[in-house]
């Protein structure tokens, strides 16, 4: 297996959607080579960052306009 | 996500109830589904637009919309991914008013180029992200998605920051499968060779 043939299933491995053999391919790719294993880790690594830091909060006074505008709206109310 | 057995054998999403609610006229139900959406909504609308006075009305209005239209919501599909496709729509719309003269489109950038191999082998360290505060962080991050293609950046928020499935994207985004694969794929190459810099690990640097 090639580092782009390893890449091409990159999402699939960490989505954990590979069969059971590619899954032994890739693994044997990765005894071999650093470069993809880097890659496996910070690219993993990337999502979980995301995942867990909240970029962009909610403003504070939103929900209180929100709120406002849907009551407005609402037909029996 | 979780569901509520009904007297049938049929399992309903709680959603759906709260919806079923507010059809029927019970305003503080559909208020329930607002307050459990609301910062998706905003997050997501904010890493489409990049701009915080559209990503609020983005907010505001799509959850008017779905307001609005909730009777054609269809109970077959869910709720969330519904809401997701309103919000998204909105945010392209008001992305393109912004960049006016420039295109935007979600199908923008995605010739592909092969060869997306990352270059730079650095590893980074256990915790990469200590020696930044928080605030620092979620600069580095905003910075770092904005430089992202509008096309990519909308499937990595749905994808990877909100937890849609792939189907759910492609089907909120009018999409193919393998469009949002690929597309995913390069948004999380580009995002981590970006954050490379910040946070290769130094030790293993030399000097810098
Ligand atoms: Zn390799």
């Amino acid at each position: 297996m090639t580092c782009s043939e390893f890449l091409a299933q990159l999402d699939d491995l960490m989505d954990n959607n590979v069969t059971v053999t590619m899954r032994a391919d890739l693994e044997a790719h990765l005894k071999g080579c650093e470069h993809c294993v880097i890659t496996l880790n910070t690219t993993r690594k990337t999502i979980e960052i995301y995942r867990k830091h909240e970029i962009y909060e909610l403003p504070n006074d939103l929900r209180d306009r929100l709120q406002k505008a849907i009551l407005s709206k609402c037909r029996n109310c | 996500m979780s569901t509520i057995q009904t007297e049938g054998t049929e399992e309903v999403h709680p959603d759906v109830l709260l919806v079923n609610q507010a059809r029927a006229g019970d305003v503080s139900a559909f208020e329930k589904l607002v307050r459990q959406y609301d910062r998706q909504v905003f997050r997501i609308a904010q890493h489409i637009t990049q701009n915080r006075e559209d990503a609020e009305d983005v907010v505001q209005d799509a959850f008017l919309k779905a307001y609005e239209k909730l009777e054609q919501f269809q109970g077959n599909s869910k709720f969330y991914t519904w809401l997701v496709r309103i919000a998204v729509n909105e945010s392209l719309m008001r992305l393109r008013k912004r960049r006016t003269g420039r295109m935007v489109s979600i199908d923008e950038d995605v010739e592909t180029e092969e060869g997306s191999m990352p270059r730079d082998l650095a590893d980074w360290g256990p915790d990469p992200e200590q020696q930044y505060g928080q605030s620092e962080m979620a600069e580095i991050l905003r910075k770092t998605v904005q430089g992202l293609p509008p096309g990519f950046r909308v499937v990595f928020v749905l994808r990877d920051v909100e937890g849609l499935s792939t189907e759910e994207t492609a089907e909120t985004l009018g999409l193919s499968i393998p469009a949002v694969k690929s597309r995913l794929l390069r948004a999380r190459l580009q995002l981590r060779e970006r954050l490379n810099r910040y946070f290769r690990d130094r030790n293993k640097d030399g000097a810098k």
